[in-house]
């Protein structure tokens, strides 16, 4: 009877192996390239004729004329795509309070006073956040302008313009893609430049 | 508030809809009662079954449905465990990833194979994408196959009477991965495409960074992403309640779950089969009150537990409000969801035995880490794993139905079959054998040094990393504290012990009384038969269930999470 199950069960394994194993990933892959072939291929953003990163994933930034991230823990350098995974630190920890405080310390030797809403100081889940709050957005605003030299009107209105806010109103959350103004902050700086150089 | 319970609602109006109709499908499909519209499929069906020489029309007793389970897992086991430590020189390896460790592959085949998708390896470094094709995408479908298959030849044993017959398991594993399972993952992995998630073959992108990074240490100008056929497998591992993710940071990652709601969609794909599959049992036992019953207990608990853990979230963590820090909860989680779509997600992945995450369970609240924690330990039967939840559920009604036999004095039955001593042995093996296993192991785990050394986390939060590894293992959830240290031989081989245990011996005792049931006679209802539908019932059985699951971990709890909170609140750390 064992002998039966196990020619049985090898058959069975083999029809499946190549039925999900190699067939189902492959037609998927097919249509993805076919109907989404930008969304299937990491939502990449070129710049200058290069990939300079995806619209879904954080870069380590700490240059005040941008806008920052949340704060990210992956191994090695912050935003690592690599090794994704949050801090997993517990609620009593004291490595957490103290990566808190240094955080605060940073915000506040760039004059941005709290509360801080909680994406500003709290690393996220994945570590490879692309979106802040709002809120966070606008408290960055003033040092942005400051260091870069754009006006701080043209700063808001920029946060304005790129605003994703909740879906229907009712999912999710209202947030803006730093990728995504940061992009604008570079180009706005290369034009400034050009300007000048003439 | 409003906005949660908003969301809480149409979550749940859409499932209750949906669920039926997938549930009346599915009992049909497994009834042999093929649709019109399914000929093509069924043809395919008939062939495969001539091609590979499979007996179909030939039913199987309890032990002979067991021995084929047992032995298909076994070859899936085996395969898996070779790929995973040879897969450095198998294709499709473009970013030389090297071979796994017998330990680590050992603890990966049977995570995957018992559908728990404990993962002590991290995705995009640790496996390539020949590993996650073919062998851990492959054992989503088969485990979440085997489970569906182990249920429907329990339902059997009520519907019969009087044979040793409970159907053929190679029919009724490749019905639900022909009929269910694929059809549903290509519907979702389209649609979870069209949100951003990735499907491709291609090599890892090096991007050159938008702003050059720069500080007194380092200097970093590129980063590498990893690219991947994530879609496909991402379908799968919701829809059959697997949970591996294809990256380390699993729901969270933004190439697996990029928008508010690709989120919801996803933790719908993972209670649509447990739900559906209370249904399929009301229709296979032509009693549709049995499976609006068992949907409305589990309903009823899900959301209590659901609404507790957004609101310990919602409150957060006293220690950083005094620092200056508004809100809390984002810590962990992705800001993308909203604090509503973690905790719905949170709780859906762990009342199932899905363990996909969205949110990092470790840096939870001590009280919204202890909600997961306890939906597991109540043994994933409320909606549960695909197939186990339903098996497990049933056990328990039996349970409960035997208490309350022994109180007000009538014989224990259910739909129309005696509960006697074997059904009696069966349940209670099914109903206790995770809670031991996750206690003993984890006793053992606090008193050895290769257990105590992996935890990141110190204080009762320490306890907390352990017990909630063991307990996740023994009902095959596989979220995670993921803090803990789990890569290392002690915790590789002593989780895969307890997944191996709560996996195959409750699917033994659901075939021993599923073969025992069906050589009973049908016994019509008399003035002595308890209601099984009725409200009154309805409680006593969500009492057990929490008296049976949550008692049993009642001392541990209170040394891990809850004294955590009450010393969160002091201010202590650690």
């Amino acid at each position: 009877m064992i002998l039966k199950h196990i020619r049985q069960s090898l058959m069975m394994f083999i029809f499946f192996f190549v039925l999900l194993g190699i067939v189902y990933p492959v037609l998927i892959t097919a249509l993805a390239q076919v109907i989404f072939k930008e969304k299937a291929n990491g939502s990449l953003i070129t710049y200058d004729g290069k990939i300079v990163g995806s619209k879904l994933i954080c870069q380590p930034i700490n240059d005040p004329r941008f806008f920052w991230f949340r704060p990210s823990s992956t191994s090695d350098f912050p935003c690592n795509p690599l090794s994704s995974g949050g801090s997993n630190l517990g609620p009593t920890n004291k490595q957490l309070i103290k990566n808190v405080k240094s955080r605060i310390e940073l915000l506040k030797s760039y004059d941005i006073d709290g509360p801080y809403p909680g994406d500003m100081i709290l690393g996220s889940g994945s570590g490879l956040e692309p979106y802040i709050s709002i809120k966070n957005a606008m408290l960055q605003a003033k040092r942005v302008s400051k260091y870069s030299g754009i006006p701080y009107q043209n700063i808001v209105s920029l946060i304005n313009k790129y605003k994703e806010p909740k879906t229907f109103g009712i999912f999710g959350a209202d947030k803006v893609n730093v990728m995504k103004l940061n992009m604008e902050l570079l180009k706005w700086m290369k034009k400034d430049q050009h300007q000048k150089a003439y | 508030m409003i906005n949660f319970i908003i969301q809480l609602s149409l979550f749940f109006i859409i499932l209750s809809l949906i669920s039926q109709f997938l549930g009346k499908y599915m009992a049909n499909v497994f009834e042999g009662n093929i649709y019109g519209w399914l000929k093509p499929l069924h043809t395919l069906e008939g062939f495969v079954y001539k091609i590979f020489k499979i007996e179909a029309s030939k039913e199987m007793s309890w032990i002979d449905y067991l021995i084929g389970v047992l032995v298909f897992n076994a070859i899936g086991f085996l395969v898996l465990f070779l790929t995973l430590i040879f897969q450095a020189y198998l294709p499709l390896n473009q970013y030389h990833i090297k071979n796994m460790s017998w330990d680590l592959a050992l603890n990966t085949a049977v995570s995957f194979v018992t559908n728990t998708n404990w993962q002590a390896y991290s995705g995009e470094s640790a496996a390539t994408y020949f590993s996650q094709m073919t062998g851990l995408a492959l054992q989503n479908f088969l485990s979440a196959a085997t489970g569906i298959a182990v249920a429907t030849a329990l339902i059997r044993g009520f519907v019969r009477k009087t044979t040793i017959y409970i159907g053929n398991f190679y029919v009724d594993f490749t019905r639900s991965i022909l009929y269910v399972l694929l059809p549903l993952s290509i519907i979702a992995s389209l649609i979870l495409i069209s949100q951003g998630i990735i499907q491709n073959f291609s090599s890892y992108i090096k991007a050159d960074l938008l702003i050059p990074f720069k500080d007194s240490i380092k200097e970093i100008t590129n980063q590498i992403i990893p690219m991947g056929p994530v879609a496909s497998q991402e379908a799968i591992k919701l829809l059959g309640t697997n949970g591996g993710g294809f990256f380390n940071a699993n729901s969270a990652h933004p190439f697996e779950n990029p928008t508010a709601f690709s989120n919801l969609f996803e933790a719908f794909l993972i209670i649509l089969i447990p739900a559906s599959l209370f249904f399929t049992f009301g229709y296979m036992v032509k009693d549709k009150r049995q499976g609006w019953f068992l949907y409305i207990v589990s309903l009823v608990i899900l959301i209590s537990f659901m609404v507790i853990q957004y609101y310990y979230e919602l409150k957060g963590n006293p220690i950083l409000k005094h620092l200056g820090v508004k809100n809390t909860y984002p810590i962990g989680k992705e800001l993308r969801f909203g604090l509503s779509g973690s905790s719905i997600f949170t709780t859906i992945t762990t009342t199932t035995s899905c363990g996909a995450v969205n949110t990092m369970h470790d840096s939870l609240t001590p009280i919204g880490g202890l909600i997961p924690m306890s939906l597991m330990a109540l043994g994933e039967i409320i909606f549960g794993g695909v197939g186990s939840g339903l098996y497990g559920m049933i056990s328990m009604v039996i349970v409960a139905v035997f208490i309350a036999g022994l109180m007000i004095g009538r014989t224990p039955e259910y739909l129309n079959k005696k509960i006697e001593a074997k059904e009696m042995w069966s349940s209670v093996i099914i109903t206790l054998i995770a809670g031991i296993t996750a206690l003993l192991l984890s006793a053992m785990a606090l008193i050895t040094k290769s257990g105590i050394s992996s935890i990141e986390n110190p204080g009762p939060h320490g306890l907390s990393e352990i017990l909630y590894a063991y307990i996740s293992a023994a009902n095959n959830n596989g979220s995670a504290f993921g803090g803990l240290n789990a890569n290392t031989v002690f915790y590789n081989i002593t989780t895969a012990l307890a997944m191996l245990i709560g996996r195959f011996f409750p699917i033994g005792a659901v075939l021993y009384m599923a073969g025992s049931l069906a050589n009973k006679k049908l016994i019509p209802p008399s003035a002595g038969t308890l209601p099984t539908h009725t409200p009154v019932f309805g409680i006593w059985l969500a009492f057990i269930i929490l008296i049976v699951g949550l008692l049993t971990f009642l001392p541990a709890f209170s040394l891990g999470p809850i004294l955590e909170q009450m010393l969160m609140l002091k201010g202590v750390l650690f």
